[in-house]
């Protein structure tokens, strides 16, 4: 890690699902692991979620999600942050997900999904062992 | 195109990452910054303050609602406090405006305070400069909930709205020196709660004192009440806001140059002490004085804190 830099999370909801204990309560552990953790609330559409991220300057994304629509949203949104030429920010998930469909969220690029009974302490492990904080811009980034 | 010329094109990603290595002082930052320099001085910023759960991220998001349907740019940092013992943060000013996310009129920048003190951090006053480059038209800055003392605000924006809400102390919380008396404009939010005549009576007590003492220069703080979640009160909010404004840069040159000075003064006095006190830190360290050593000395009762800094100070810069 670069002296003095912090690692940003953005922990989001995407879709029609207002179950947020979940977000809630990981964006504290996230907190408490010294990250910098923007949390934006329930309801997010894919493209509210890319547009934060990017104006938030995030190292990863976090989505928070119980309903299914995960086959949806988690595409969408891999596909967004391909178009806006920010594939650098991670993505990892966390909530219910059918267990064949794990294999398939991964191949989209999801780096890793917790499930129910996932460890606190492990997730907060894993960011930081996996994400790095990216580079400074240089002056003349041509 | 270099990273000066994409901010000054308005390009969101460049921006957003200058704005991280700002907060995280990396060097090249302030290189970006003197050729951004040139390019600022075109936005108007306008300052929202109070305690915490007043609703100054409602307020923001409903004001920068206004200055839209006027066609104009908004760019917002908003300010949440930074844990003393992890060093993480949960940055939650969004919210309340989530409405902005798609529109790519509104520039939304969520701030850690990281352990710095007075309502801001440490480089928000670059931050404004660097959206004020970018082509935003009026920046709004939303401190960290504050107490009675954190008044660094009034000298980063042109106009400092304080926001209150009804039950928050006496009559004699409103005299009190410090946050009370760098509000521009006030605001009574959750106007319908008990109590809400009380604390305007209140505060035009203290303000009709402050005026009549020729405290005010000129201008008279007006109070307005809200609720901002209704969108109740918003466009009297604005037209205050407004009035302000043209108040500044109508009543000769002298007010607007006064606020402009005020505002770099502090700027340049801010980066000074920085870079010396970064400049000293290095040079310590490269001498392979430590600070370790040096706080060993002081618990050791071998010197105390004001020998050891002077003779730091002319060790390294006598």
């Amino acid at each position: 890690m670069e002296k003095g830099r912090k690692l940003r999370i953005l922990v989001a909801k995407p879709g029609l699902d207002g179950h947020d204990r979940g977000a809630r309560v990981i964006a504290r552990a996230f907190r408490d692991a010294g990250f910098e953790v923007v949390y934006t609330g329930c309801h997010q559409t894919p493209e509210q979620i890319v547009s934060t991220a990017i104006q938030e300057d995030v190292d990863i994304i976090g989505l928070s999600i119980l309903s299914g629509a995960h086959t949806y949203s988690f595409p969408r949104i891999m596909e967004l942050l391909k178009e806006s030429n920010a594939q650098d920010i991670s993505v990892i998930g966390g909530g219910i997900f059918p267990l064949e469909d794990i294999p398939k969220l991964k191949e989209i690029g999801i780096k890793e999904i917790f499930e129910p009974g996932a460890k606190l302490q492990d997730i907060t492990d894993w960011v930081t062992t996996n994400i790095q904080p990216r580079q400074a811009v240089a002056l003349k980034a041509r | 195109m270099d990273i000066v010329e994409q901010i000054i094109s308005g390009d969101v990603r460049a921006t957003a990452r200058l704005l991280r290595d700002i907060d995280d002082e990396i060097p090249t930052s302030k290189e970006i910054l003197k050729e951004l320099y040139p390019h600022t001085g075109k936005a108007y910023v306008i300052g929202f303050t109070g305690s915490p759960g007043v609703g100054k991220s409602t307020l923001v998001d409903q004001m920068a609602i206004l200055y839209r349907k006027e066609g104009k740019t908004v760019g917002i940092l908003a300010v949440d406090p930074t844990s003393p013992f992890s060093g993480g943060a949960i940055l939650g000013d969004r919210i309340r405006m989530q409405r902005h996310f798609l529109d790519a009129g509104v520039f939304i920048r969520s701030l850690a305070t990281r352990g710095h003190f007075g309502g801001l951090t440490r480089s928000t006053n670059d931050m404004v400069n660097v959206l004020d480059a970018m082509g935003k038209d009026i920046i709004i800055v939303e401190t960290v909930g504050v107490g009675q003392d954190e008044v660094e605000i009034a000298n980063s924006a042109h106009s400092t709205v304080l926001v209150t809400v009804p039950g928050m102390g006496d009559d004699i919380q409103a005299i009190k020196a410090g946050i009370m008396e760098i509000g521009n404009i006030f605001v009574v939010n959750k106007a319908d709660r008990e109590g809400s005549r009380k604390t305007i009576r209140e505060l035009r007590n203290m303000i009709e004192i402050g005026c009549r003492r020729g405290g005010s220069n000129g201008w008279e703080p007006p109070i307005i009440e809200t609720e901002a979640l209704k969108s109740r009160g918003m466009e009297e909010l604005h037209g205050a806001i407004e009035k302000h404004r043209s108040y500044l840069l109508s009543s000769g040159e002298d007010k607007w140059k006064e606020v402009i000075e005020k505002r770099v003064r502090i700027q340049l006095i801010e980066t000074l002490k920085d870079q010396a006190f970064r400049t000293l830190l290095d040079r310590m360290e490269a001498r392979g004085d430590s600070l370790d050593e040096l706080v060993e000395k002081v618990v050791d009762k071998k010197s105390d804190p004001y020998t050891l800094v002077q003779e730091i100070i002319s060790r390294e810069l006598g």
